[in-house]
């Protein structure tokens, strides 16, 4: 067979480990994509990046980066992490705390082969991008976090990495310097021509920074898509809390979704058979007395708890189904919310929607 | 207080010997004792095999300590108890057994002497020989501990960096761990240079090719007990300098 060799990564990760942990992701990232796994602490992301990286052999599966394999236990092929054309951003950025900014991002580049001074003067071209050429000498220490993440990524970037793989970058920052550094981290993932995967927890990273999501849990992916898809209809629990919304599962039948329980919600959209409901806290007001006029869409509910919520406030609600309310101080003082108290809750069928399972 | 007697007890036993040696020290004579052409010898011959062995330690025992700390072999655990068996052996017996093996009949010497020439017990390399194999664990207990308390995520940094196991050791572990290094080296040059059981047994006590400080202090004492005090003072003066240096890294309680 003569085929075109696939440019980017193709990946089937499987890891087993002891405790029954199992790892199972399938992954293709394109040559200039940025591809984010997101998911909660304890999924498998870094599992994932270990294995990418060569830190961590699979158990089965493959990694072929532009057609190369990298990794095939059945074929007993394992490039070691030295010989992958893989840079990596780790969580801490672990700079080398012996060596100055400049000796850190030439660390690549003096081990692909350049010498010394060629490498430096490469490493100087990554630093005068990342914007700190003035820190050259300056050891890691001395440096700001934000500082340290863009040395971090210019030493992972100097090798000019077919793959680059970035653990959790913005973590370790405060919010301020995170937002300033999102920002910088986008244009610089922009502008890398190979393929990019995003390893993060935080959806406002994943959703800025990349051009697809994959959503890890225990080991396995629950959804895929671009963050207008995934923030629009969210597949599991973990999702819709990441985004934000209300999620229920059901039996469709046109407008009219059936939840277990036998309680019924009514959306915009229609669907058939296995379907599921989502619709943002903001969707629903809270009424002291049953509302009149429309019966579709409002029941009997009981606060279970308040939370101040930017503006809002967030009230969880339990009755036929647990969802969250965003409502306005103004309501709330109108209502005199109090953890069980009942109300009426109505949800307007507009911003409700529903799409198959 | 049914403690704080024995406490003090037992710092007056260890502290009461050494200031005696401070105290019967010739301070008066002290300037000439100290030019006395065997004293220089001995002291110059000291250093110079300390030193030695140091380097010899270092070079054999850094690669040794990475292999327990960074491995996994099957036996690892007995190999480390191996490298510490000269902590707990006499030394003398350590002397004996250096005999075996590298005396001119035994069985790496044997060798040595027929095709090279060869010949380690009763020469300055000896002592050297000597010296390495009592303070060698030293070394490699301090730099092992230091390996294993040292981010192994580095080192995973450097090799997707593209440095190879040898490169990843050489730029990144070895910087890492050089206090470590450092103090086991130190540790491992005060105990060569105290060394005496297995330098007298393998290498004898002729002065100036074998005779080091420990040595003319114990022969000295059966002729001139002065010229012992000397020497001691010299040596304690040392061990103290020693101590000083290192009062950060061993010292200190945590």
């Amino acid at each position: 067979m003569d085929h075109e060799p696939v440019k980017g990564l193709d990946a089937q990760l499987i890891v087993r480990r002891a405790g029954g942990f199992r790892l199972d992701v399938r992954l293709t990232v394109a040559p200039g994509e940025v591809v984010a796994l997101l998911g909660p602490n304890g999924a498998g992301k870094s599992t994932a990046l270990r294995a990418l990286a060569g830190l961590l052999p699979l158990s089965d599966g493959h990694v072929i980066l532009d057609g190369r394999v990298l990794d095939r236990p059945a074929d007993r092929v394992l490039v070691p992490p030295d010989r992958r054309p893989v840079g990596v951003v780790f969580q801490d950025y672990l700079l080398f705390p012996h060596l100055t900014a400049l000796d850190n991002v030439a660390f690549g580049p003096r081990h692909h082969g350049r010498g010394t001074a060629d490498a430096r003067s490469i490493a100087a071209g990554w630093l005068d991008r990342v914007g700190l050429a003035a820190y050259a000498r300056s050891k890691p220490r001395r440096l700001s976090g934000g500082q340290a993440q863009r040395v971090a990524l210019a030493r992972a970037l100097a090798v000019e990495p077919a793959l680059l793989l970035l653990d959790e970058p913005l973590s370790a920052l405060d919010a301020r310097t995170r937002l300033d550094t999102r920002a910088q981290l986008h244009r610089h993932l922009g502008e890398h021509p190979g393929a990019t995967l995003l390893v993060t927890h935080d959806p406002l990273d994943a959703l800025v920074l990349a051009d697809r999501l994959i959503i890890v849990e225990d080991g396995v992916v629950v959804q895929e898509g671009d963050a207008a898809t995934i923030t629009a209809q969210p597949r599991t629990d973990y999702v819709a809390q990441l985004v934000g919304l209300n999620l229920y599962r059901g039996q469709a039948d046109g407008h009219v979704i059936t939840v277990p329980g036998g309680f019924t919600l009514t959306a915009a959209d229609t669907v058939r058979g296995d379907a599921f409901v989502a619709f943002p806290p903001s969707a629903l007001a809270l009424y002291p007395n049953r509302p009149d006029g429309s019966p579709s869409n409002t029941w009997p509910a009981t606060i279970t708890g308040v939370q101040q919520h930017g503006d809002y406030l967030r009230v969880q609600l339990s009755g036929p189904i647990e969802a969250a309310a965003d409502i306005t101080p103004a309501a709330a003082i109108r209502l005199q919310l109090s953890p069980g108290q009942p109300v009426w809750a109505a949800l307007k069928a507009t911003e409700t929607r529903a799409y198959p399972a | 207080m049914a403690l704080l007697i024995p406490a003090a007890a037992g710092l007056a036993f260890l502290v009461l010997p050494l200031a005696g040696l401070l105290i019967r020290t010739p301070w008066r004579s002290l300037p000439e004792r100290l030019a006395a052409p065997g004293v220089l010898a001995a002291l110059r011959l000291s250093l110079f095999t300390a030193t030695l062995a140091t380097i010899v330690c270092v070079l054999l025992g850094v690669p040794l300590a990475w292999l327990l700390a960074r491995t996994e072999f099957p036996g690892r655990r007995l190999v480390r108890a191996l490298v510490t068996v000269p902590l707990v052996l006499p030394p003398v017996v350590g002397g004996v057994a250096l005999l075996l093996v590298f005396g001119r009949r035994g069985l790496i010497g044997q060798w040595l002497d027929s095709a090279f020439g060869i010949t380690l017990p009763f020469t300055t390399a000896g002592v050297v020989v000597a010296e390495a194999f009592v303070a060698m664990p030293f070394l490699v207990i301090a730099v092992e501990g230091a390996l294993r308390g040292s981010d192994t995520r580095y080192e995973e940094a450097a090799a997707t960096l593209g440095a190879g196991r040898f490169a990843v050791f050489r730029r990144v572990t070895l910087p890492l761990v050089a206090p470590g290094v450092a103090a086991g080296a130190v540790l491992c040059w005060a105990r060569a240079l105290g060394e005496f059981g297995a330098t007298i047994t393998f290498a004898g006590n002729f002065p100036g090719r074998t005779q080091t400080m420990p040595l003319a202090v114990y022969l000295a004492l059966e002729t001139d007990l002065d010229a012992a005090l000397v020497l001691s003072l010299m040596l304690l003066t040392v061990s103290v300098g020693i101590l000083a240096a290192l009062r950060d890294k061993w010292i200190t309680s945590p």
